[in-house]
């Protein structure tokens, strides 16, 4: 299998919290893996050990079959690794073109910003991916006024313009509403048709189901199951998560 | 008919979006402009209230000889509060730079290591606050009132509170480029802090380090969770601080002449108010240069001019603690209207 990302019996604790126990997981080139399990069950702990957020305690991390240690966040988003979290990581103060290019600055020389470019960009993204169309949104505007769903859109563009590989969506249809709802799973099969990969984390099984080709359940910590969708219905689906988090066990 | 609407309904929209422009014009210079106003109308109280004093070149001398010594720390502190943190020890690195360039220049007689050794002292001072805060995680506000209390004592127990002369460094050529007069008349140190804004300017808006220090600022998580090396971004705004109050300690006993171990005592106030009259987000993630640049004219105007006006010195330090009040509580006001 062409994994572009694989990771091995990664365990991470916070102290006396065991977040992850000796979990395997892997991504497969243009493959949209859904990530479900409860609060607590060790999601985001998972994909912030793959953006470089955090390190885990032990295991083996590779990407695209290289082993990668020591990650930052810095390095994995030059790996290709881009990622829209739960908590948007926008800055609300600052406007809209800091905000796309947030710790991926355009720079000339010795590190000074090309503002003009990023500027530039940014009018291009918003015209071409954004749909904004209302003059009340510019390059300049601040990020503070904008709505919910315009506020995951900055979030969206801003990994899809790094031509990422592998685009890991984290929680991504929190607060939006029904169409901003559908118009995200769109999106989501959209990555995939181009070509990329992507890891899709949301607490509504039914999302994850209508995007994902293969989900894996976690819970408290561990991979409790992983299954293809379309080897199972999303009732089957359901029944088994309910089943993991009252048991501990799929059947 | 139909283009007649279209017309319409093109003019309505052309004036929506010159109406947004104006909007999005206001929201980002609004805070700068109000400032300019602010001076501009203490600046006609003062003439109003004494002509003789304000429409004499003299005071403007004066202005320009005195105002520096702060302004120089005045502009880079403008970046720690915009990334969010507090500085309370600059007056005490202010002495303690001084000190190294005293003891070096003694026991070198050159004052060029001497010079540059305050500087580097003056960094290393700010970065050791850096690295308190970020390291040990210790509210900057508490650690550096910590730092200035330890760096003033340090001062103390070396001099044994004893001043220094600095009459033999009067002749010299570095003196001269200091704080000498140019064409009799414009103090160096203005140009000096002229240099020294728009540096700060120019790494604040347009490098890549002043973009992090407002992400920082605006909101850690996010600046973390997007690859921003945060810490060392916070560690560098204490470290340029203290680099900037050597060179304010330098610049103002050179003035004099003389150095005093209470060097610096007083200028935290006069500091720290530009910066927030100036529109400086005490809670981090906006501020501007320009607004602590007219900030520190403001507050160097206010005490000549509170004697000019017949008060008495007393007043100052009033007026001083009204103005930081009354300006963080306008911006906290203003910043909530604009949600």
């Amino acid at each position: 299998m062409d994994y572009i990302l694989e990771m091995r019996n990664i365990s991470k604790r916070f102290g006396e919290v065991e977040a992850l126990r000796q979990v395997n997981f892997a991504v497969a080139r243009n493959e949209v893996v859904g990530l479900v399990g409860d609060n607590g069950a060790g999601k985001s702990t998972l994909i912030k050990i793959v953006t470089g957020y955090y390190q885990p305690d032990s295991g083996e991390v590779y990407f695209n079959r290289q082993k990668v240690e020591g990650l930052s966040v810095a390095e994995a988003r030059q790996l290709g690794i881009e990622t829209v979290y739960q908590e948007r990581a926008l800055a609300d103060l600052q406007t809209l073109w800091r905000n796309i290019f947030m710790g991926r600055e355009l720079t000339t020389h010795f590190g000074f910003l090309d503002a003009k470019m990023m500027k530039q960009e940014t009018e291009k993204l918003m015209i071409e991916s954004m749909g904004f169309t209302s003059t009340a949104v510019a390059p300049d505007s601040v990020v503070r006024t904008f709505s919910g769903g315009e506020k995951q859109g900055v979030a969206i563009v801003r990994a899809l313009h790094f031509d990422a590989e592998l685009i890991i969506l984290d929680e991504p249809t929190m607060g939006l509403s029904l169409s901003e709802t559908r118009k995200l799973l769109e999106f989501a099969r959209g990555i995939k048709r181009a070509g990329k990969s992507c890891v899709f984390i949301d607490h509504n099984v039914f999302h994850v189901y209508s995007v994902a080709d293969r989900v894996v359940v976690l819970d408290r910590g561990a991979v409790a199951g992983e299954f293809l969708t379309r080897d199972i219905t999303v009732d089957q689906l359901v029944d088994k998560m309910y089943r993991v988090a009252q048991t501990g066990s799929l059947d | 008919m139909t283009s007649r609407v279209e017309g319409l309904a093109e003019a309505a929209n052309q004036r929506q979006s010159w109406q947004d422009s104006l909007t999005r014009f206001a929201r980002t210079y609004g805070l700068q402009i109000g400032i300019i106003c602010v001076f501009l109308a203490i600046w006609a109280l003062f003439i109003l209230g004494a002509p003789r004093t304000f429409l004499s070149p003299q005071i403007y001398a004066a202005y320009m000889s005195t105002i520096p010594f702060f302004a120089v720390m005045a502009l880079p502190l403008t970046m720690v509060i915009i990334a969010g943190e507090m500085d309370m020890s600059f007056p005490s690195i202010m002495a303690i730079g001084t000190l190294v360039f005293v003891n070096v220049f003694e026991a070198t007689g050159n004052v060029v290591p001497a010079f540059v050794l305050c500087l580097v002292a003056g960094f290393l001072v700010g970065l050791l606050n850096g690295i308190i805060v970020v390291k040990l995680r210790i509210p900057s506000l508490v650690a550096t009132i910590g730092t200035q209390f330890f760096w003033r004592g340090a001062v103390l127990v070396i001099t044994s509170g004893k001043p220094a002369s600095l009459v033999p460094v009067k002749g010299t050529i570095f003196r001269q480029a200091l704080v000498g007069r140019l064409a009799g008349y414009v103090p160096a140190q203005m140009i000096w802090t002229v240099f020294v804004a728009v540096l700060v300017w120019v790494f604040l808006n347009r490098h890549r380090f002043g973009a992090h220090v407002y992400l920082v600022g605006d909101n850690e998580d996010s600046a973390r969770l997007m690859g921003v090396n945060v810490d060392r971004t916070r560690m560098l705004v204490f470290a340029i601080v203290g680099l900037a109050a050597a060179f304010g300690g330098i610049l103002s006993s050179l003035e004099v002449s003389y150095f005093w171990v209470t060097l610096g005592e007083g200028y935290l106030l006069r500091t720290l108010a530009p910066v927030f009259l100036g529109g400086t987000s005490v809670f981090g993630g906006t501020g501007t240069i320009l607004g602590t640049f007219v900030g520190c004219f403001i507050i160097g105007a206010i005490e000549a001019g509170i004697v000019a006006i017949g008060l008495t010195g007393f007043w100052t330090q009033l007026i001083y603690g009204l103005i930081i009040i009354i300006s963080v509580s306008m911006h906290a006001a203003l910043s909530r209207r604009l949600e």
